[in-house]
């Protein structure tokens, strides 16, 4: 099983921001306990998804040369529980990015309802760093593939993403 | 040219923001590390904000100086040595050293870094 917290992308501005949707579904095995009769998306994991987002953001902006790992979560808020039935809408933002490090803002919404926000805050380790590699290239690239990444992806500029050659 | 007591608000702002910590235990005398329990990547997130809260900008290596704590040049037997010591001098003129030059392990570096040379450090950089 792998660790997958958000289900496509549908928008993707390199270096700017991005949405990613996650619907959330009662075939997925960890809200059948959570809770009994009545369950709801745990908000931890929501914060997974909406890092997914954002750290593909971020390791696109700088070409995915560096290991990018969510380090903090400076501010984090909820405002309702997302249920089976709902998707979830993240908003990614890059707020500011250095080499060694990003801070990003991301929301999460149902239709027009916010459910959530967050300030996520990145570091990106060299290898040596105490991070052991976190993707093949080629697992790498089928992810982004999945997310659809080449498919709706822009630069700065507004020219579809270059699908890299790894 | 912002006074003293702004800078001290606007970098209390940026520490409880990055630190989680309350209002009140952000005082000029507490140690970054041990008083407010900064860990390592929160010296980057300090960085993004103090950045934004003064419109300055905050080269690496000058709030922090890992280059030098990581130096063969300048560490020896993990203590700064004297020339370690006079760059760090020469390179951070706003943090008080004194305590650091009685036992300067690089592990205590961290320890040593109150809120006052945070603030010494912006005023340097803004002119206040």
């Amino acid at each position: 099983m792998r660790w997958f917290w958000i289900d496509r992308f549908d928008e993707f501005v390199r270096g700017s921001h991005a949405v990613a949707v996650k619907n959330v579904s009662l075939a997925e095995e960890h809200l059948h306990d959570h809770f009994p009769g009545a369950a709801l998306m745990p908000n931890s994991l929501i914060v997974e998804g909406m890092a997914q987002t954002a750290g593909l953001l971020v390791a696109d902006a700088i070409d995915y040369n560096r290991r990018v790992v969510l380090a903090k979560v400076a501010a984090a808020e909820f405002h309702f529980d997302a249920v089976p039935g709902d998707t979830l809408r993240f908003r990614a933002e890059i707020l500011d990015l250095k080499p060694g490090g990003s801070l990003t803002k991301v929301s999460s919404r149902v239709d027009e309802r916010l459910q959530g926000e967050a300030e996520l805050f990145f570091a990106h380790l060299e290898p040596g760093e105490g991070v052991p590699k976190l993707f093949e290239p080629e697992e790498l690239l089928k992810w982004l593939d999945q997310m659809h990444i080449y498919d709706i992806g822009r630069d700065e500029s507004g020219q579809p993403l270059q699908r890299p050659d790894w | 040219m912002p006074s003293r007591d702004e800078i001290f608000e606007k970098v209390r702002t940026a520490l409880v923001d990055a630190l989680g910590v309350d209002d009140d235990e952000v005082t000029s005398s507490a140690t970054m590390v041990g008083d407010l329990g900064a860990e390592s990547i929160d010296f980057l997130d300090i960085v993004f904000r103090l950045e934004k809260a003064f419109g300055i900008k905050i080269p690496r290596g000058e709030l922090f100086p890992e280059d030098v704590l990581s130096s063969s040049e300048f560490v020896t037997n993990g203590k700064v040595n004297a020339a370690g010591l006079a760059a760090l001098k020469a390179r951070m003129p706003f943090y008080d050293l004194t305590n650091f030059e009685k036992n300067p392990s690089v592990q205590n570096f961290p320890n040593m870094l109150t809120v006052e040379d945070m603030v010494r450090y912006v005023q340097s950089k803004v002119g206040g």
